[in-house]
């Protein structure tokens, strides 16, 4: 036999804990076996998941660099690998590989920028890494605006954290919306677009929009409207994908493979793209 | 340049056999040639290409990455790679040869694939040159000499001995267990050989089958393009064309349950399979025509985008003669081109 390390091969990786988030979406605790994490990684990169037997997919890690304990991912149910991960308890042990992908430029492009966050639904997942290490490092950059939407109050992924936390910090502002009215729910209702719209921001800003492929054409209308440019504008794709570093062929668009050079793109590099994403 | 008569065959192939695997074409029951690990009383078949592509030594069709032990709720990862040995691929064509450098460019590039680098590191590659091109070969389009191919060895074949040539350490090292069979010779039967197939290789059919149009930052002129449609109308989606080309790279993951353990396995997979982009939430290419589309942008713009305008087409000719609808890139590449008649 022979022990040569290759990216195909994974891990094992050790499920701590399990957050019920919403009502199809979990957080998942990842850690190795012996209680570390499983590797280094930049905010808005990928991981591998696997569940020998059922299959394996690519997952945004949700947790941020900055939390040198354990790995989480957010992860709705909505196929066979996450509808297996969703009924796992505690203890049960997964496959890990990674991390994959280009990560947001956190430390160039948005060093010193005003940065708004918009994210619709489980695209909360990828940008609160992002979102928490700016935090984190919250002098390197300048005025947070998140705006964050689902279709209610019970499908607002990390509620707990985002008003406890993110809600407190100085220069940050929340703004919430849901789609119908709610009993209990004083706040916003409405679709992320339109909310973005009568927000109204000053184009002075990068803006980092992710969620279904719907929110984030509308949103990028909304912004382009208030005088936002593309090259201001950042999302993530994701499209199937088996091998993570761009052989397997599955997340080619273009001259572009997602898993490396993406998830993160910036607007203007999306333009240049054919439209099959 | 060494040259090995034809009756010293058998006891050169059993040399080159004794040290290091030896793999060659060889005729089937039906005819047709085959790569196959040579055994006392093969013969080295005559003919022009083989019908499945040399790719399958360093891709094979299927491959075991790792087996996983389950237990409760653990998991081990075992790592069950054999020690790659090394061997010889003997004969292969010039258009098969330079295949290895667009799978290179895919499986070596960071983070390298070991599984294909260790067999790729393990191989000696002897190409042969070729005397009789068909008329569905355009390697000359992609800028290949079948007449002086590459590899570590170069060889010439004549009906009554072969000429050979080593190009890298691999191939001297290779030459040299072949001395006690080999003579010093002049160039004279492979520069007739040469001119007698240049002569033929100025009549085939493909060969004004021009590249100029394509390459990189062509996406978007190609695209949008109308053709597409009435191109891909009659694609069954079969996936023939991709599992005999030689530089069709696409893989799928899969997993085999033997009740015990689990084995991950990687296999070809092709762009033309309706479920090869499919996921939970969607499919990014629902139609034939875009999966069509998708297979022809990769080999003439995108490939050649990302690796110094190198295509991913070698123009071996196997997709002309397996489509079953008879639809293929040279036809692609003459609509698009605007060169119907080339």
């Amino acid at each position: 036999m022979r022990n040569v390390n290759d990216t195909l091969i994974p891990v094992v990786g050790v499920i701590t804990d399990i957050r019920i988030d919403t009502p199809d979406i979990k957080t998942f605790r990842v850690l190795t076996p012996d209680g570390k994490k499983p590797f280094d990684h930049r905010p808005g990169q990928c991981a591998m998941l696997s569940i020998p037997g059922v299959g394996e997919a690519m997952f945004s890690i949700t947790s941020s660099p900055t939390n040198t304990e354990y790995m989480e991912f957010s992860i709705k149910k909505c196929g066979c690998v996450t509808d297996w991960l969703h009924a796992a308890e505690v203890g049960q042990q997964l496959t890990v590989r990674g991390p994959y992908g280009k990560p947001f430029p956190v430390d160039d492009e948005f060093a010193g920028e005003n940065l708004l966050f918009i994210a619709g639904g489980v695209g909360l997942a990828p940008l609160r890494s992002v979102i928490n290490y700016c935090r984190h490092y919250r002098d390197r950059y300048g005025k947070i605006d998140i705006v964050y939407g689902s279709r209610s109050k019970d499908d607002l992924l990390d509620y707990e954290e985002i008003i406890e936390e993110w809600t407190k910090d100085t220069g940050v502002d929340v703004h919430l919306t849901i789609d119908n009215p709610q009993e209990g729910w004083d706040g916003h209702v409405g679709f992320v677009p339109n909310f973005v719209k009568e927000l109204g921001f000053e184009t002075n800003k990068t803006a980092i929009i992710c969620g279904p492929p719907i929110m984030i054409k509308f949103t990028l209308d909304g912004l382009v409207a208030l005088g936002f440019e593309k090259t201001q504008i950042y999302t993530t794709l994701e499209l199937k994908m088996k091998c993570g570093v761009g052989k397997c062929g599955r997340c080619n668009v273009g001259a572009k493979y997602v898993c490396k050079d993406g998830p993160v793109f910036r607007m203007d590099e999306i333009s240049e793209l054919p439209d099959e994403y | 340049m060494l040259k090995i008569t034809a009756d010293k065959f058998p006891q050169m192939f059993g040399a080159i056999n004794e040290s290091m695997s030896l793999y060659l074409p060889v005729d089937r029951s039906d005819g047709k040639a085959e790569f196959k690990k040579w055994q006392e009383g093969d013969v080295w078949s005559d003919a022009l290409n083989t019908e499945r592509s040399a790719k399958d030594f360093f891709f094979p069709q299927s491959e075991n990455l790792m087996k996983f032990k389950m237990e409760g709720k653990s998991i081990e990862v075992i790592d069950i790679r054999d020690e790659n040995e090394d061997f010889v691929i003997f004969g292969a064509r010039g258009c098969d040869v330079r295949s290895f450098d667009i799978l290179d460019r895919v499986f070596l590039a960071d983070p390298v694939d070991s599984f294909y680098k260790n067999r790729r590191e393990h191989a000696t590659v002897v190409s042969v040159a070729c005397s009789r091109p068909a008329e569905t070969c355009f390697c000359s389009s992609f800028g290949i000499d079948c007449t002086n191919p590459a590899g570590d060895v170069t060889l010439w074949r004549e009906a009554d001995a072969i000429y050979m040539e080593a190009n890298t350490e691999k191939g001297d090292a290779l030459l040299e267990k072949l001395s006690a069979f080999s003579e010093e010779c002049d160039t004279k039967a492979v520069d007739a050989q040469k001119e007698k197939t240049a002569k033929i290789l100025s009549k085939l059919p493909l060969k004004d089958l021009g590249t100029d149009a394509f390459g990189s930052g062509k996406t978007k002129e190609f695209f949008d393009s109308p053709l597409w449609s009435a191109l891909s109308e009659s694609c069954l989606g079969c996936g023939t064309c991709t599992f005999v080309c030689p530089t069709c790279q696409c893989y799928d993951i899969k997993e085999f349950n033997t009740g015990s353990e689990v084995i991950r396995y990687r296999c070809w997979d092709s762009c033309m399979y309706s479920d090869f982009t499919r996921m939970a939430h969607g499919n990014n290419r629902n139609s034939q025509v875009e999966r069509f589309r998708q297979r022809f942008m990769h080999k003439l713009v995108y490939y050649p985008e990302n690796n110094d305008g190198i295509f991913s087409c070698v123009g071996c000719g196997r997709c002309l003669s397996k489509c079953p609808i008879s639809m293929n890139i040279v036809k692609v590449m003459k609509a698009l081109g605007g060169n119907e008649n080339a």
